[in-house]
Protein backbone atom coordinates (compact mmCIF):
# COMPACT_ATOMS: atom_id res chain seq x y z
CA UNK A 1 0.00 0.00 0.00
CA UNK A 2 0.99 3.43 0.00
CA UNK A 3 2.17 4.89 2.77
CA UNK A 4 3.14 8.38 4.67
CA UNK A 5 6.49 9.75 4.96
CA UNK A 6 9.28 7.80 3.43
CA UNK A 7 10.20 7.66 -0.16
CA UNK A 8 9.94 4.11 -1.63
CA UNK A 9 12.71 3.71 -3.36
CA UNK A 10 15.78 5.32 -3.81
CA UNK A 11 15.88 8.39 -6.64
CA UNK A 12 15.93 7.52 -10.05
CA UNK A 13 18.89 7.75 -12.35
CA UNK A 14 17.13 9.90 -15.22
CA UNK A 15 19.21 13.48 -15.83
CA UNK A 16 16.22 15.78 -16.52
CA UNK A 17 16.63 16.06 -20.04
CA UNK A 18 15.78 11.99 -20.57
CA UNK A 19 12.61 12.84 -18.21
CA UNK A 20 11.40 15.27 -20.56
CA UNK A 21 11.75 12.66 -23.42
CA UNK A 22 10.61 10.00 -20.96
CA UNK A 23 7.12 12.12 -20.10
CA UNK A 24 6.05 12.68 -23.52
CA UNK A 25 6.58 8.73 -24.11
CA UNK A 26 4.62 7.83 -20.74
CA UNK A 27 2.37 10.40 -19.66
CA UNK A 28 -0.54 9.65 -22.89
CA UNK A 29 -0.43 6.41 -21.48
CA UNK A 30 -1.08 7.44 -17.84
CA UNK A 31 -3.31 9.92 -18.78
CA UNK A 32 -5.43 7.37 -21.13
CA UNK A 33 -5.99 5.59 -18.03
CA UNK A 34 -8.09 8.11 -16.05
CA UNK A 35 -11.23 7.18 -15.81
CA UNK A 36 -10.74 3.78 -15.97
CA UNK A 37 -12.59 1.13 -13.65
CA UNK A 38 -11.42 -1.37 -11.92
CA UNK A 39 -12.72 -5.20 -10.96
CA UNK A 40 -13.53 -6.49 -8.13
CA UNK A 41 -10.94 -6.76 -4.60
CA UNK A 42 -12.39 -9.20 -2.32
CA UNK A 43 -11.58 -9.56 1.64
CA UNK A 44 -9.92 -12.58 2.29
CA UNK A 45 -11.81 -13.21 5.57
CA UNK A 46 -15.54 -12.17 6.27
CA UNK A 47 -15.86 -9.38 9.37
CA UNK A 48 -15.06 -11.29 11.84
CA UNK A 49 -14.87 -10.40 15.72
CA UNK A 50 -11.52 -11.70 15.88
CA UNK A 51 -10.12 -8.93 13.71
CA UNK A 52 -12.20 -6.53 14.94
CA UNK A 53 -11.37 -6.84 18.67
CA UNK A 54 -7.76 -7.07 17.99
CA UNK A 55 -7.80 -3.84 15.60
CA UNK A 56 -9.55 -2.35 18.52
CA UNK A 57 -6.68 -3.67 21.02
CA UNK A 58 -4.27 -1.71 18.90
CA UNK A 59 -5.69 1.32 18.81
CA UNK A 60 -6.51 1.39 21.84
CA UNK A 61 -10.77 1.61 20.93
CA UNK A 62 -13.23 0.21 23.63
CA UNK A 63 -16.16 1.42 22.25
CA UNK A 64 -18.56 -1.55 23.43
CA UNK A 65 -20.15 -1.11 19.81
CA UNK A 66 -17.39 -3.39 18.34
CA UNK A 67 -16.95 -5.48 21.38
CA UNK A 68 -19.57 -6.35 23.43
CA UNK A 69 -22.54 -8.18 21.99
CA UNK A 70 -25.18 -7.22 24.22
CA UNK A 71 -24.49 -3.62 23.84
CA UNK A 72 -24.52 -3.53 19.86
CA UNK A 73 -27.91 -5.67 20.36
CA UNK A 74 -29.14 -2.84 21.63
CA UNK A 75 -28.00 -0.45 19.11
CA UNK A 76 -29.26 0.95 16.18
CA UNK A 77 -26.91 -1.55 13.94
CA UNK A 78 -28.71 -4.38 15.62
CA UNK A 79 -25.43 -6.36 16.34
CA UNK A 80 -21.93 -6.06 16.79
CA UNK A 81 -20.41 -3.71 13.53
CA UNK A 82 -16.85 -3.47 12.76
CA UNK A 83 -14.91 -0.04 13.43
CA UNK A 84 -15.84 2.42 10.55
CA UNK A 85 -11.89 3.04 10.10
CA UNK A 86 -10.77 -0.88 9.57
CA UNK A 87 -13.57 -0.64 6.38
CA UNK A 88 -10.11 -0.97 4.06
CA UNK A 89 -7.89 -3.05 5.93
CA UNK A 90 -10.71 -5.99 5.47
CA UNK A 91 -9.85 -5.96 1.89
CA UNK A 92 -6.07 -5.46 1.97
CA UNK A 93 -4.01 -8.56 0.19
CA UNK A 94 -2.26 -9.07 3.29
CA UNK A 95 1.48 -10.21 3.77
CA UNK A 96 1.98 -11.34 -0.13
CA UNK A 97 1.87 -8.54 -2.54
CA UNK A 98 -0.70 -8.19 -5.27
CA UNK A 99 -2.33 -12.17 -4.01
CA UNK A 100 -5.93 -11.14 -3.75
CA UNK A 101 -8.68 -13.42 -1.84
CA UNK A 102 -10.03 -15.97 -4.57
CA UNK A 103 -12.85 -14.34 -6.67
CA UNK A 104 -10.66 -10.68 -7.26
CA UNK A 105 -10.36 -9.11 -10.67
CA UNK A 106 -6.98 -10.27 -12.50
CA UNK A 107 -6.60 -6.60 -13.31
CA UNK A 108 -4.44 -4.49 -11.51
CA UNK A 109 -6.24 -1.40 -9.86
CA UNK A 110 -2.73 0.43 -9.42
CA UNK A 111 -1.48 0.23 -12.47
CA UNK A 112 -0.85 3.67 -13.22
CA UNK A 113 1.19 3.65 -10.13
CA UNK A 114 3.58 1.29 -11.27
CA UNK A 115 3.75 3.04 -15.08
CA UNK A 116 5.23 6.34 -13.26
CA UNK A 117 7.40 4.28 -11.07
CA UNK A 118 8.55 2.53 -13.83
CA UNK A 119 9.32 5.95 -15.29
CA UNK A 120 11.24 7.33 -12.94
CA UNK A 121 8.70 8.41 -10.41
CA UNK A 122 9.09 5.56 -7.47
CA UNK A 123 8.47 6.98 -4.32
CA UNK A 124 4.90 7.61 -3.05
CA UNK A 125 3.40 9.36 0.24
CA UNK A 126 -0.42 9.14 0.74
CA UNK A 127 -1.82 12.42 0.99
CA UNK A 128 -5.96 12.08 1.47
CA UNK A 129 -7.99 8.85 2.71
CA UNK A 130 -11.79 10.19 2.32
CA UNK A 131 -14.22 7.69 3.93
CA UNK A 132 -17.47 7.89 3.73
CA UNK A 133 -19.85 5.27 4.79
CA UNK A 134 -23.66 4.15 3.81
CA UNK A 135 -23.70 1.79 6.44
CA UNK A 136 -21.78 0.05 9.15
CA UNK A 137 -20.74 -3.63 8.18
CA UNK A 138 -21.88 -6.65 10.75
CA UNK A 139 -20.16 -9.61 11.31
CA UNK A 140 -20.52 -11.85 8.53
CA UNK A 141 -20.34 -9.67 5.70
CA UNK A 142 -17.96 -10.72 3.12
CA UNK A 143 -16.70 -7.34 1.63
CA UNK A 144 -15.05 -6.53 -1.86
CA UNK A 145 -14.52 -3.33 -3.83
CA UNK A 146 -13.95 -1.81 -7.16
CA UNK A 147 -11.28 1.21 -7.83
CA UNK A 148 -11.73 3.67 -10.73
CA UNK A 149 -8.75 5.95 -11.37
CA UNK A 150 -9.99 9.20 -11.08
CA UNK A 151 -7.57 11.44 -11.61
CA UNK A 152 -3.62 12.17 -12.59
CA UNK A 153 -2.97 15.66 -11.67
CA UNK A 154 -0.44 18.29 -13.42
CA UNK A 155 3.24 17.53 -12.89
CA UNK A 156 3.90 19.40 -9.38
CA UNK A 157 6.89 20.31 -7.39
CA UNK A 158 6.63 19.83 -3.68
CA UNK A 159 9.23 20.02 -0.84
CA UNK A 160 9.26 16.23 -1.50
CA UNK A 161 9.86 16.07 -5.20
CA UNK A 162 8.54 16.56 -8.66
CA UNK A 163 5.68 13.82 -9.48
CA UNK A 164 1.94 13.48 -9.83
CA UNK A 165 -1.25 13.59 -7.44
CA UNK A 166 -3.54 10.76 -8.40
CA UNK A 167 -6.38 10.16 -7.21
CA UNK A 168 -8.08 6.69 -6.80
CA UNK A 169 -12.12 6.20 -5.83
CA UNK A 170 -12.86 2.64 -4.26
CA UNK A 171 -16.34 1.98 -3.46
CA UNK A 172 -16.88 -0.86 -0.81
CA UNK A 173 -19.72 -3.52 -1.46
CA UNK A 174 -21.23 -6.21 1.02
CA UNK A 175 -22.16 -9.51 -1.39
CA UNK A 176 -25.85 -10.13 -0.43
CA UNK A 177 -27.75 -12.88 -2.18
CA UNK A 178 -30.55 -10.73 -2.91
CA UNK A 179 -28.33 -7.97 -4.45
CA UNK A 180 -25.12 -6.29 -3.25
CA UNK A 181 -25.02 -3.25 -1.21
CA UNK A 182 -22.66 -0.40 -1.41
CA UNK A 183 -21.30 0.23 2.49
CA UNK A 184 -18.66 2.79 1.67
CA UNK A 185 -16.76 5.07 -0.20
CA UNK A 186 -13.34 5.74 -0.25
CA UNK A 187 -10.95 8.79 -1.76
CA UNK A 188 -7.64 7.81 -1.79
CA UNK A 189 -4.72 10.09 -2.87
CA UNK A 190 -1.21 9.47 -3.62
CA UNK A 191 1.43 11.67 -4.11
CA UNK A 192 4.07 9.60 -6.81
CA UNK A 193 7.11 11.25 -6.73
CA UNK A 194 11.07 11.57 -7.84
CA UNK A 195 12.36 12.77 -4.35
CA UNK A 196 13.89 16.44 -4.22
CA UNK A 197 16.88 15.34 -2.28
CA UNK A 198 18.79 12.16 -2.31
CA UNK A 199 18.18 9.56 0.53
CA UNK A 200 20.57 9.85 2.73
CA UNK A 201 22.63 7.13 3.91
CA UNK A 202 21.25 4.22 5.81
CA UNK A 203 24.11 3.61 8.06
CA UNK A 204 24.18 5.84 10.67
CA UNK A 205 24.29 4.02 14.23
CA UNK A 206 21.91 2.54 15.88
CA UNK A 207 22.40 6.00 17.96
CA UNK A 208 20.50 8.37 15.81
CA UNK A 209 17.43 9.85 16.77
CA UNK A 210 14.46 8.35 15.08
CA UNK A 211 12.65 12.06 15.45
CA UNK A 212 14.63 14.51 13.86
CA UNK A 213 14.56 18.00 15.83
CA UNK A 214 13.60 20.63 14.62
CA UNK A 215 14.99 24.04 16.03
CA UNK A 216 14.18 27.62 15.17
CA UNK A 217 15.75 29.17 12.20
CA UNK A 218 18.60 30.82 13.13
CA UNK A 219 19.52 34.64 12.00
CA UNK A 220 22.09 35.12 9.56
CA UNK A 221 24.89 36.93 11.34
CA UNK A 222 26.71 39.80 9.63
CA UNK A 223 29.34 41.97 10.79
CA UNK A 224 26.41 44.65 10.59
CA UNK A 225 24.30 42.48 12.68
CA UNK A 226 26.37 40.60 15.02
CA UNK A 227 25.90 43.45 18.13
CA UNK A 228 22.08 43.19 17.32
CA UNK A 229 22.13 39.07 18.46
CA UNK A 230 25.19 39.61 21.11
CA UNK A 231 22.73 42.55 22.68
CA UNK A 232 20.17 40.13 22.74
CA UNK A 233 22.56 36.87 24.19
CA UNK A 234 22.90 39.62 27.36
CA UNK A 235 18.99 40.78 27.34
CA UNK A 236 19.59 44.05 25.33
CA UNK A 237 17.90 45.27 22.81
CA UNK A 238 20.30 46.95 20.82
CA UNK A 239 19.58 49.66 18.15
CA UNK A 240 22.69 51.29 15.58
CA UNK A 241 22.91 54.84 15.77
CA UNK A 242 25.03 56.82 13.25
CA UNK A 243 27.90 58.06 15.09
CA UNK A 244 28.08 61.13 12.55
CA UNK A 245 24.26 62.44 12.80
CA UNK A 246 22.73 60.46 15.51
CA UNK A 247 20.35 58.80 13.33
CA UNK A 248 18.83 55.72 14.72
CA UNK A 249 18.66 52.89 12.14
CA UNK A 250 17.08 49.42 11.93
CA UNK A 251 17.65 46.54 10.43
CA UNK A 252 21.41 47.34 10.55
CA UNK A 253 23.12 48.25 7.81
CA UNK A 254 26.47 49.64 7.22
CA UNK A 255 25.62 52.96 6.10
CA UNK A 256 23.58 55.91 7.37
CA UNK A 257 20.36 56.46 5.32
CA UNK A 258 20.46 59.88 6.28
CA UNK A 259 23.94 61.13 6.02
CA UNK A 260 25.86 58.00 4.53
CA UNK A 261 28.32 58.09 7.24
CA UNK A 262 29.52 54.65 7.81
CA UNK A 263 30.71 55.69 11.17
CA UNK A 264 27.91 53.68 13.78
CA UNK A 265 27.79 52.43 17.06
CA UNK A 266 24.63 51.23 19.27
CA UNK A 267 22.11 52.27 22.20
CA UNK A 268 19.98 50.13 24.46
CA UNK A 269 16.45 50.59 23.75
CA UNK A 270 13.82 50.93 26.81
CA UNK A 271 12.00 47.77 25.08
CA UNK A 272 8.76 49.89 25.26
CA UNK A 273 6.83 50.14 22.36
CA UNK A 274 3.63 49.85 20.31
CA UNK A 275 2.12 47.37 17.70
CA UNK A 276 2.57 49.34 14.35
CA UNK A 277 1.14 46.46 12.59
CA UNK A 278 0.66 42.84 13.06
CA UNK A 279 -0.16 39.41 10.97
CA UNK A 280 -1.38 36.59 12.18
CA UNK A 281 0.07 33.22 10.31
CA UNK A 282 -2.15 30.50 10.31
CA UNK A 283 -0.58 28.40 7.01
CA UNK A 284 1.32 26.46 5.95
CA UNK A 285 2.04 25.29 9.60
CA UNK A 286 6.04 25.37 9.80
CA UNK A 287 7.99 23.28 12.44
CA UNK A 288 8.82 24.04 15.39
CA UNK A 289 6.56 26.63 15.38
CA UNK A 290 3.37 27.03 17.29
CA UNK A 291 0.37 27.89 15.29
CA UNK A 292 -1.76 30.58 15.26
CA UNK A 293 1.43 32.19 15.02
CA UNK A 294 1.48 36.28 15.53
CA UNK A 295 4.12 38.73 14.11
CA UNK A 296 4.37 42.05 15.07
CA UNK A 297 5.85 45.41 13.57
CA UNK A 298 6.63 46.85 16.96
CA UNK A 299 7.14 50.87 16.83
CA UNK A 300 10.14 51.30 19.52
CA UNK A 301 9.38 54.54 21.43
CA UNK A 302 12.81 55.74 20.27
CA UNK A 303 11.41 55.74 17.06
CA UNK A 304 13.03 52.43 14.84
CA UNK A 305 10.29 49.94 14.23
CA UNK A 306 11.33 46.03 14.26
CA UNK A 307 10.12 42.54 13.47
CA UNK A 308 9.15 40.28 16.24
CA UNK A 309 7.21 37.37 17.20
CA UNK A 310 4.07 38.28 19.77
CA UNK A 311 3.72 36.59 23.23
CA UNK A 312 0.45 36.13 25.70
CA UNK A 313 -1.18 38.17 23.02
CA UNK A 314 -5.48 36.82 22.73
CA UNK A 315 -6.04 36.94 18.82
CA UNK A 316 -9.28 38.62 19.12
CA UNK A 317 -7.44 41.23 21.46
CA UNK A 318 -4.33 42.04 19.07
CA UNK A 319 -4.69 45.62 17.80
CA UNK A 320 -2.27 48.31 16.09
CA UNK A 321 -1.47 50.75 19.10
CA UNK A 322 -1.26 48.05 21.62
CA UNK A 323 1.52 49.11 23.99
CA UNK A 324 4.11 46.53 24.23
CA UNK A 325 7.38 45.17 26.03
CA UNK A 326 10.48 43.14 25.16
CA UNK A 327 11.62 40.00 26.66
CA UNK A 328 13.59 37.92 25.64
CA UNK A 329 13.18 34.08 25.26
CA UNK A 330 16.23 31.12 24.52
CA UNK A 331 15.26 28.43 21.92
CA UNK A 332 16.91 25.11 21.77
CA UNK A 333 18.94 26.47 24.78
CA UNK A 334 21.10 27.81 22.18
CA UNK A 335 18.96 31.08 20.25
CA UNK A 336 18.19 33.90 22.30
CA UNK A 337 15.31 36.11 20.46
CA UNK A 338 13.54 39.27 21.56
CA UNK A 339 9.38 38.76 21.27
CA UNK A 340 6.74 41.08 22.73
CA UNK A 341 4.10 41.13 25.35
CA UNK A 342 1.14 43.38 25.68
CA UNK A 343 1.07 45.35 28.83
CA UNK A 344 -1.56 47.88 30.17
CA UNK A 345 -1.08 51.42 27.93
CA UNK B 1 -12.46 5.15 28.02
CA UNK B 2 -15.08 5.99 25.72
CA UNK B 3 -17.86 6.86 28.10
CA UNK B 4 -20.84 5.41 27.43
CA UNK B 5 -23.23 8.03 27.09
CA UNK B 6 -23.46 9.50 23.72
CA UNK B 7 -23.57 13.08 23.04
CA UNK B 8 -26.98 13.95 21.82
CA UNK B 9 -27.11 16.33 18.91
CA UNK B 10 -29.23 19.01 20.96
CA UNK B 11 -26.20 19.66 22.81
CA UNK B 12 -23.31 20.11 20.51
CA UNK B 13 -22.45 23.30 19.42
CA UNK B 14 -20.30 24.36 16.89
CA UNK B 15 -17.07 26.15 18.80
CA UNK B 16 -17.11 23.50 21.24
CA UNK B 17 -13.57 21.88 21.36
CA UNK B 18 -12.57 18.58 22.05
CA UNK B 19 -10.46 17.41 24.98
CA UNK B 20 -6.89 16.83 23.86
CA UNK B 21 -5.49 13.56 23.42
CA UNK B 22 -1.82 13.06 23.62
CA UNK B 23 -0.80 9.45 21.47
CA UNK B 24 3.25 8.55 22.38
CA UNK B 25 4.25 7.35 18.95
CA UNK B 26 5.80 3.89 19.89
CA UNK B 27 7.09 0.72 17.58
CA UNK B 28 4.95 -1.04 19.12
CA UNK B 29 2.16 1.00 18.33
CA UNK B 30 3.41 1.56 14.68
CA UNK B 31 3.87 -2.01 13.62
CA UNK B 32 1.03 -3.58 15.53
CA UNK B 33 -1.07 -1.08 13.87
CA UNK B 34 0.25 -2.22 10.62
CA UNK B 35 -0.56 -5.37 11.15
CA UNK B 36 -3.70 -4.88 12.69
CA UNK B 37 -4.99 -2.91 9.45
CA UNK B 38 -3.13 -6.07 7.29
CA UNK B 39 -0.56 -3.85 5.95
CA UNK B 40 2.52 -5.34 5.62
CA UNK B 41 4.71 -2.58 3.92
CA UNK B 42 8.63 -3.18 5.19
CA UNK B 43 8.46 0.50 6.26
CA UNK B 44 6.25 0.08 9.35
CA UNK B 45 8.05 -3.09 10.53
CA UNK B 46 11.31 -3.52 9.73
CA UNK B 47 13.73 -0.37 10.54
CA UNK B 48 16.43 -1.36 8.19
CA UNK B 49 13.47 -1.32 5.30
CA UNK B 50 13.08 2.00 6.65
CA UNK B 51 15.77 3.32 6.61
CA UNK B 52 16.75 1.97 2.69
CA UNK B 53 13.82 3.95 1.87
CA UNK B 54 14.90 7.24 3.65
CA UNK B 55 13.12 7.34 7.03
CA UNK B 56 15.14 7.04 10.22
CA UNK B 57 12.84 4.59 11.57
CA UNK B 58 9.74 2.95 11.18
CA UNK B 59 6.80 4.82 10.63
CA UNK B 60 2.74 4.70 10.93
CA UNK B 61 0.59 3.66 8.49
CA UNK B 62 -2.48 5.72 6.80
CA UNK B 63 -4.81 2.76 7.99
CA UNK B 64 -3.21 3.75 11.73
CA UNK B 65 -4.23 6.98 11.57
CA UNK B 66 -7.26 6.53 10.84
CA UNK B 67 -7.59 4.74 13.01
CA UNK B 68 -6.74 7.06 15.85
CA UNK B 69 -8.39 9.92 14.08
CA UNK B 70 -11.75 7.48 14.82
CA UNK B 71 -10.90 6.86 18.56
CA UNK B 72 -9.87 10.59 19.38
CA UNK B 73 -13.61 12.02 17.82
CA UNK B 74 -15.59 8.91 19.51
CA UNK B 75 -13.77 8.74 23.00
CA UNK B 76 -15.52 12.63 23.29
CA UNK B 77 -18.92 12.06 20.77
CA UNK B 78 -19.87 8.32 22.64
CA UNK B 79 -20.42 4.85 21.62
CA UNK B 80 -23.54 5.38 19.54
CA UNK B 81 -22.48 8.40 17.44
CA UNK B 82 -22.30 7.05 13.94
CA UNK B 83 -19.62 8.31 11.30
CA UNK B 84 -20.86 8.92 8.06
CA UNK B 85 -17.27 10.32 7.07
CA UNK B 86 -13.84 10.08 8.14
CA UNK B 87 -11.60 12.30 5.93
CA UNK B 88 -7.63 12.54 6.95
CA UNK B 89 -5.31 14.52 5.36
CA UNK B 90 -1.43 13.40 5.99
CA UNK B 91 1.28 15.67 6.42
CA UNK B 92 4.40 14.84 8.68
CA UNK B 93 5.40 10.86 9.20
CA UNK B 94 5.24 9.54 13.19
CA UNK B 95 8.37 8.21 13.79
CA UNK B 96 8.44 6.42 17.30
CA UNK B 97 9.49 8.86 19.91
CA UNK B 98 7.26 10.92 19.20
CA UNK B 99 3.97 12.02 20.68
CA UNK B 100 1.53 13.35 18.50
CA UNK B 101 -1.61 15.08 20.21
CA UNK B 102 -4.75 15.52 18.81
CA UNK B 103 -7.01 18.61 19.71
CA UNK B 104 -10.38 19.29 17.41
CA UNK B 105 -13.89 21.23 17.60
CA UNK B 106 -17.26 21.20 16.21
CA UNK B 107 -16.89 22.65 13.17
CA UNK B 108 -20.66 22.18 11.42
CA UNK B 109 -24.08 21.49 12.85
CA UNK B 110 -26.42 20.21 10.21
CA UNK B 111 -30.39 20.50 11.87
CA UNK B 112 -32.07 18.34 9.04
CA UNK B 113 -29.63 15.32 9.14
CA UNK B 114 -28.69 15.45 12.94
CA UNK B 115 -25.08 15.60 11.73
CA UNK B 116 -22.02 17.74 13.48
CA UNK B 117 -18.97 18.32 11.52
CA UNK B 118 -15.50 17.94 14.11
CA UNK B 119 -12.26 19.48 12.09
CA UNK B 120 -9.44 17.78 13.98
CA UNK B 121 -5.31 17.97 14.06
CA UNK B 122 -3.08 15.51 15.24
CA UNK B 123 0.45 17.43 16.21
CA UNK B 124 3.91 15.84 16.53
CA UNK B 125 7.26 17.44 17.04
CA UNK B 126 7.67 17.88 13.21
CA UNK B 127 3.42 19.48 12.48
CA UNK B 128 1.05 18.32 11.94
CA UNK B 129 0.47 14.64 11.36
CA UNK B 130 -2.72 14.37 10.44
CA UNK B 131 -5.57 16.89 9.82
CA UNK B 132 -8.88 16.06 8.99
CA UNK B 133 -12.54 16.12 9.49
CA UNK B 134 -15.40 13.64 10.58
CA UNK B 135 -19.12 13.50 10.13
CA UNK B 136 -20.76 12.47 12.93
CA UNK B 137 -25.01 11.52 13.08
CA UNK B 138 -25.74 11.50 17.02
CA UNK B 139 -29.38 10.94 18.56
ZN1 LIG C 1 24.05 59.70 9.83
Amino acid sequence: MTEAGAPAARRGALNSEENILAEQEFMPAVRAMVGREYGRVYAWDAVNAPMIRQWCEVMGIDNPLYLDADYAASSEHGGLVAPPAMLQAWCLEGLHMNNYAPGSTDENPYEVLKLLEANGFASVVAVNSDLSFDRYVKLGEKLYYTTRLDAVGDEKTTALGTGYFVTLKMSFFSEKPEGDEQVGQLLFRVFKFRPANPVKPAAEGDSAPAVPKFKRPKPGISDDTRFFWEGCAEGKLLIQRCTACNTLRHPPAPVCSSCHSFDWDSVQSSGKGTIYSFVVMHYPEVPPFDYPNPIGLIELEEGVRLTAGLVGVKRDELAIGQAVQVEFHTFDDELILPLFRPVAQ
Amino acid sequence: MTSKKTKAFDEVLPGQALPELAIPITVQLITAGAIATRDYFPGHHDKDAARELGSPHVFMNILTTSGLAQRYVEEWAGPAARFADLKIKLGAPNYPGDTMTFTGEVSGRDEASRTVQVTLKGKNSMGNHVTGTATLVLP
